[in-house]
Parts: structure tokens; sequence; C-alpha cells
């Protein structure tokens, strides 16, 4: 089931929201704030509101001086734009300047879809976060980006936020409460853990449903927060079920499953399997046509799952 | 600008142009000829133009100076350790281990330094950012940033240029040291970046072109930059590069980041090994 929000239309409520006694919060577009739909903050606070055109190098530059006045600016552009298109003004003039700037790349992956290969994001994360102390955070649902918004406001220093625009798979109740800086168990496990993220969490979800009917009893660890990953929740998913399936909507190659790989070979190794893009290029076609063609279905976490069950057993 | 103004400016300019020779010089190499090519504009900013406080390095109401070609940070910190931001004894730790002076500007180690620069292009961005946060705050301070002649050969300079002039931040100057020599030669030999004055003017910037190393003409300038009102300032500063010391501005593009002996820093500092 979808949510009753787009991702967008969240986003976009709460910066206004919380602008109302936030006057720190300026937001910076590169010519796609119908594509975001920040109009309603332009309407709101015009004298807050910039949009440079299509020129996000620039977008983040001039986002990166506000910060350096104490300003709370939030940019957007695609995935694709947000983090390769700007990657040296993201690291020099945000990062390595310890600017409170945060950067929002939109579509992530599949999510593109008719955009094809030029705008679909496999990477987006993978470079992000090989910056120092760079947050990255992908929201799953309008619950957690609602409960999110917040905390990422609050928290100072560079954040990527990797956001699905439109409607997502309705994962968690409207109330429910995150902890930025804590992966969200969704469901407990005892024989194998799904380390998922964005659009897998759902798919993830109905994998375990399956294995239950089987009798087996499958876990999904949400792990939103990318950088700085949460070590304890997934060792602890390591240690309770001795084996690890990360589903990501992005490149296996530097994302969400290099990640968790990083955290337990130095901690706790167990059989590792990963549902993600195996180091490919995107193409256009809609979702469900993509999923299948990068293995992101259901169907897949169900057949890794089983594999790294197997070799657990060995 | 009256005699007495004038002198001093011109004295301030030597003043720090001897640091900055002796800074690189301790080192025995560094970006010697655009530190010296900038120094003048630097003198009439940090000595009578800028709002700036030494004891008050992060005063919100403070003008904010953005050296976006950083590599001419050692030009900037020889205005600084000698306005008083940090001890002259710094000078010394120029690119040494653990120092606060690194070769490019940077706002997080050293006092005074207002913008991170040193990947080319990227500090003209920032400026119209501040020039913003001013206008939005409602804060009558000035920002000026610092640009090279090479450097404006990045793609980004020109978005931001753009944005700027249709801005209208007409608390914003924006200085090009155009001293036409880059790493590999000439700038016009490479991939000439001229008429400066006139792409300026293209993108609806004030625009005015001065002799850079004349403090009067710098003053003028910044003068008629403050009196123009809706618009955002461009002054093209023609420069020499290593202006002020013949055995560095002789080197020609090769003065862009060179070897100095004691013997010659010395010299020129006028002071002796003890």
């Amino acid at each position: 089931m979808q949510d009753n929000l787009e991702m967008r239309e969240v986003y976009c409520n709460s910066l206004v929201e919380e602008a109302k006694t936030n006057d720190k919060i300026v937001v910076v577009e590169a010519d796609l704030m119908n594509c975001i739909k920040t109009a309603p903050f332009k309407k709101a606070y015009p004298d807050r509101f910039f949009n440079v055109g299509i020129a996000e190098a620039n977008m983040v530059g001039v986002s990166a001086g506000l910060a350096t006045c104490g300003k709370i600016p939030f940019c957007s552009s695609f995935g694709t734009f947000a983090s390769r298109r700007c990657f040296d003004q993201i690291f020099i003039s945000v990062a390595y300047s310890r600017q409170n700037v945060k950067i929002v790349g939109t579509d992530p992956g599949i999510c593109a879809e008719i955009n094809g290969g030029t705008h679909m994001p496999f990477e987006d994360m993978g470079i992000m976060r090989t910056i120092p102390n760079m947050l990255c955070v992908e929201p799953t649902d309008a619950a957690m980006l609602k409960a999110l918004m917040p905390q990422i406001i609050a928290y100072d220093g560079a954040t990527y936020i990797r956001l699905q625009r439109k409607k997502a798979e309705k994962v968690f109740e409207e109330g429910e409460k995150f902890d930025l800086m804590k992966a969200k168990t969704v469901i407990p496990g005892k024989d194998a853990t799904i380390i998922a993220s964005g659009i897998m969490v759902s798919k993830a979800v109905e994998a375990s449903k399956i294995f239950k009917g089987m009798g087996i009893s499958v876990g999904v660890l949400n792990v939103f927060t990318w950088k700085p990953i949460d070590e304890a929740a997934i060792v602890s998913a390591a240690k309770s079920t001795g084996a690890i399936v990360v589903a990501e909507n992005h490149n296996v190659k530097g994302g969400l499953y290099s990640a968790v790989a990083e955290t337990v070979v130095n901690n706790f190794p167990v059989p590792m399997e990963s549902v993600g893009v195996q180091d490919e290029f995107g193409e256009v076609g809609k979702m469900p046509y993509l999923a299948q063609k990068f293995h992101l279905t259901v169907d897949d976490i169900v057949e890794k799952t089983l594999k790294a069950i197997k070799r657990k057993k060995k | 600008m009256d005699k007495q103004k004038l002198e001093h400016l011109q004295s301030k300019a030597l003043d720090i142009r001897k640091i900055a020779v002796e800074m690189i010089g301790r080192l025995g190499v560094g970006h010697i000829g655009g530190t010296l090519s900038i120094i003048d504009l630097l003198a009439v900013l940090y000595y009578d133009v800028a709002k700036v406080d030494p004891k008050n390095p992060k005063d919100p109401d403070r003008d904010r100076i953005v050296m976006s070609k950083g590599h001419a940070g050692p030009a900037l910190y020889s205005v600084l350790a000698d306005k008083g931001y940090f001890p002259m004894e710094e000078i010394k730790t120029l690119n040494q281990a653990g120092t606060n002076l690194p070769s490019h500007c940077d706002m997080n180690k050293t006092i005074g330094i207002d913008m991170t620069a040193g990947s080319l292009g990227q500090g003209l961005s920032c400026a119209v950012g501040m020039a913003l946060a001013g206008k939005i705050d409602k804060k009558d301070y000035k920002v000026f940033c610092i640009l090279g002649d090479g450097e404006s050969q990045e793609g980004q300079v020109w978005e931001a240029l753009m944005y700027a002039g249709n801005m209208r931040l007409d608390n914003l100057v924006i200085f090009i040291d155009n001293n036409k020599m880059q790493i590999d030669g000439m700038t016009d030999d490479i991939n000439s970046i001229e008429p400066l004055d006139e792409k300026a003017k293209a993108f609806n910037l004030h625009t005015q072109r001065i002799n850079g190393h004349d403090v009067e003409a710098i003053e003028q300038a910044l003068q008629n930059a403050f009196d123009t009102k809706d618009k955002t300032s461009l002054i093209v500063l023609d420069t020499i590069k290593g202006y002020g010391v013949d055995w560095v501005s002789s080197k020609g593009a090769g003065c862009h980041s060179m070897s100095i002996t004691e013997a010659q820093w010395r010299e020129f500092c006028g002071k002796e090994d003890v």
C-alpha cells in the first residue's frame, strides 16, 4: 500500500513548518523547484528562496556561502546531478569547509524510470559516503521522513538526503519514532537478517512474510542512515541471525552492501549476499521492468536469503 | 587620496610583500607570483576600506573577504599576521606539519579566513551566498571576492557571475587579479579570457578596469562600486605576476610556484642571518 502523501510533499511541508520557528532555513534550487515541489516554501518565505537556474555547482557553492553566515540551506536536484555533477563543490566548499548544507538527491536508482540512464543514480550514496563526516540518509516512507526532518534540520553538518519524490510504499505508521543515527528493526528474526534501504524495505518485508510461511524466521533491519552507519545494530544482527542479505536500489559496489560489509568484516564475519545493481548503468523503463532488469524484486531477495542461509549451514 | 594616506598604503603594501617573501622564503618554495600580484589590493582592503576587526574575527557584521584563488593564501596570511589576527611568529610555520597556515586558504585553520578555497572556481559562488545572506538579514556588510584570471577559465565562475549579475548584489565586489599568466604559460596563449571587462558588462555587472598596483586607483574604484546601487560590481585589476620583486616577476609564468634561496629573501626583506 502506498503512502497518502508524496515524499516531496512531506519534505516541503516539513520545511515550511520548521521555517516558521527557524529563520535560518533557506532553500536553494537549480531549476527543479517544480520537480521537488518547493513552491509553497517560496510562497511562504520569498526572501529565503533562491533559484540559480541550471547550475548545480553554483547552487552548492551559494549554499555553502549562505551557511557560513549561519543559514541552513536545503538544495536539491536529481540524485545524479546532486552528487556526481557537483561532487567537488560538495567536497570542498561544503564538507571540507565544515558547512551545514543539506543536499537532496531525488529519484534514487530505478525511481528515475523513464528519465533513463543519464538520470538514474546507482552511485550517489556511494560517492557521498566517501566524503569524511558526510551524513548520508535515505528516508523510507512518509512517516519516517516526517519524523526525520526536524532531526536533519537540527543536525549541524554536511548532509546528503536520498529522496524518492513520489509516493513511497508505506512501511511505518505515522507517529512512529526514529533516531537519525539508529537503524530501525522492522521485523525481528532468528535465521537471517535482510538489511534494506529505500524502496527495498517494503520488498524485504514481503520476503520476510514468505519465509514466515516456510517456517523460517527472517528479520528486516532498515538501515536508512548509511553514514554514520549503526554498527551496533548490524553487529547485533550478524551475531543473532548469522547471515545477512543487503537489499539496496543502488550499485552494490560502494553502496549499502559495501558499507555493511565493512562493519561485518571488522566485527563479526558471517555469510553475506547482495540484492542490488551489479555494477551496471541505468536505462529507461517503468519500475516493474527496471526491478526485473536489475534484480531488485522480492523473488531476488528470497533467492539471495536462501543462499545466505545455506552458506551459514556449511 | 591625501599624500599621507597614499604613502601609508604604499608602505603597508611593501611591508606585506616583505612578510610574504620571508614566509615563502623560509619554506624555500611556494606560490609567490600570484601572492605578490594581489598585495596592493589587500593593502587597500585591510588598511583602509574593509570593516574588519582582528579582535573580533567572527563578527557577524564584518565585511567578508573571499580569496577564491586560494593559492594566494600567503598574501592573506601576511596581512592577517601584520594586523594581529595571530602572532607574526606563525609565518615561520607555512606548510610545516601541523601548521595553521596551509598552502591554500582554510577557514577552519587560520583565524581571519572567511572561506576555504584552493579548488579553483568555487569561491565566487560562496561569496554570492554570503552577499545573499547579508540581504536576507538586512545587514550592511560587504563581500569582497578575489579571483585569478586563470581561475576564470573554470565554468563555475561564469555560473556565479551570471547569477551575481542577475541578483544585483550591490553588497558584493568581485576582483579579477589579471596577471595574465597561469601555470602552463600566458593565459592568452592557452585559453584567453579577454576581453574580461566586456564579458563582465555582458553579464550585467558594473565593470571597471584599473591598474591593480595603484592603491589610489583601487580605492577610487571601490568607492565607485559602493556608489553604484542595484548592481554587482566587478573590477579587473591589471597586474604583474610577481610584482614588486624583480627576481620573481622576471621569471614570467615560472613564478607561479618557484624556489627561493635564503640569500634572496633575506636581501629583499633586509633581514640578516643572525
